[in-house]
């Protein structure tokens, strides 16, 4: 049940959205530690190598560079000591059959990156709420399912 | 390649897990309820925390503070009304919460509130709906029979509340969660 912090990382390639979603976050009052990644590449090699301290959550981009949110995605999914972990999808794509894909691939979140920082910031608040109560009560991670 | 279908019953498994771990470390104890451990004898430091250890692993923790206690004997009580559809229906959750922990329904949803980021209606929602997703996947129960042991009014209500706590319909759930299965992807256990 004890969980003081929240360890998040989110990838993204666009520096605007990189700085909102931390400022969104930082407006929360849930005590969070946040470690930003410009591409996909970058969080793997961060998760390989911090696997005492991985984050309670990943935000990934499916848009970016050298490797992009659905490989990651896909790689955290097949590794062992990583497949655990609760990964949400911020995107911009609001089409049907990528979200459904993105979730049968194993993410545990789809959201739509939103348009306005009131919107986001209540959508990621909502989403680290609900995070929350999966690392601190007893429900069933495996049917984690949540579309914003 | 072939698919095995298991039924779990948690309850076993955690006493299991507890006997083997505190018995490994020499310790006499008794269960009083699942999350309440009693020891003959006052334990030590050192104890303390070789019983942490030794059960962090099976992501099973030592509550430290009061008011975490108190929120984990909520939420037990909490779960027991819902998967108990007799008990559901005769009472309403702040009486019964109120009786099962002889505080004030008021001093139990602030203090539920503080430590947990949500508050109990809240919770009650979305452990209801973690339960009506286990039904789906593992007993491919019908939405009506699901309404009513989870004891919802009617399946519209149920339906409702599903898409409004998880964003998606029972049946895409259902479909993601088949589609998964055939993939050999298991996100998270």
């Amino acid at each position: 049940m004890g969980l003081d912090i929240m360890k998040i990382a989110l990838a993204d390639d666009d520096v605007d959205d990189r700085m909102l979603f931390e400022e969104a976050i930082e407006s929360i009052a849930i005590k969070t530690q946040l470690n930003l990644f410009v591409d996909g590449q970058q969080l793997m090699d961060h998760l390989q190598k911090s696997k005492l301290a991985l984050p309670e959550i990943i935000f990934l981009d499916l848009n970016m560079p050298i490797k992009n949110g659905m490989q990651c995605l896909q790689e955290i999914r097949g590794d062992q000591t990583l497949r655990h972990l609760c990964v949400a999808i911020y995107s911009t794509s609001s089409s049907e059959k990528d979200i459904e894909e993105t979730f049968v691939q194993g993410a545990n979140i789809y959201i739509n990156k939103p348009n306005s920082f009131g919107a986001l910031k209540k959508a990621i608040e909502k989403v680290l709420k609900i995070n929350w109560q999966y690392h601190t009560s007893n429900l069933n991670k495996g049917n984690f399912l949540l579309r914003i | 390649m072939e698919i095995v279908h298991i039924a779990i019953d948690y309850d076993t498994i955690c006493k299991k897990v507890l006997h083997d771990q505190l018995n490994g470390i020499g310790l006499d104890f008794t269960l009083n309820q699942l999350t309440e451990i009693q020891f003959q004898s006052p334990l030590s430091d050192h104890q303390k925390s070789e019983m942490g250890k030794a059960l962090k692993t099976y992501g099973i923790t030592l509550l430290k503070d009061r008011r975490q206690v108190m929120v984990q004997r909520i939420k037990d009580a909490i779960v027991e009304l819902i998967y108990d559809s007799e008990k559901h229906r005769k009472h309403n959750v702040s009486t019964f919460l109120t009786q099962r922990l002889n505080y004030s329904y008021a001093y139990l949803s602030s203090q539920f509130s503080e430590v947990t980021h949500t508050s109990i209606e809240n919770f009650i929602i979305l452990k209801k709906i973690d339960a009506a997703k286990q039904l789906i996947i593992e007993k491919n129960l019908t939405l009506t029979e699901i309404a009513y042991r989870l004891n919802y009014s009617s399946v519209a209500h149920l339906s409702a509340q599903f898409k409004k706590t998880t964003g998606l319909t029972p049946s895409a759930f259902q479909r993601i969660i088949k589609k998964r299965g055939e993939k050999d992807i298991v996100p998270k256990q």
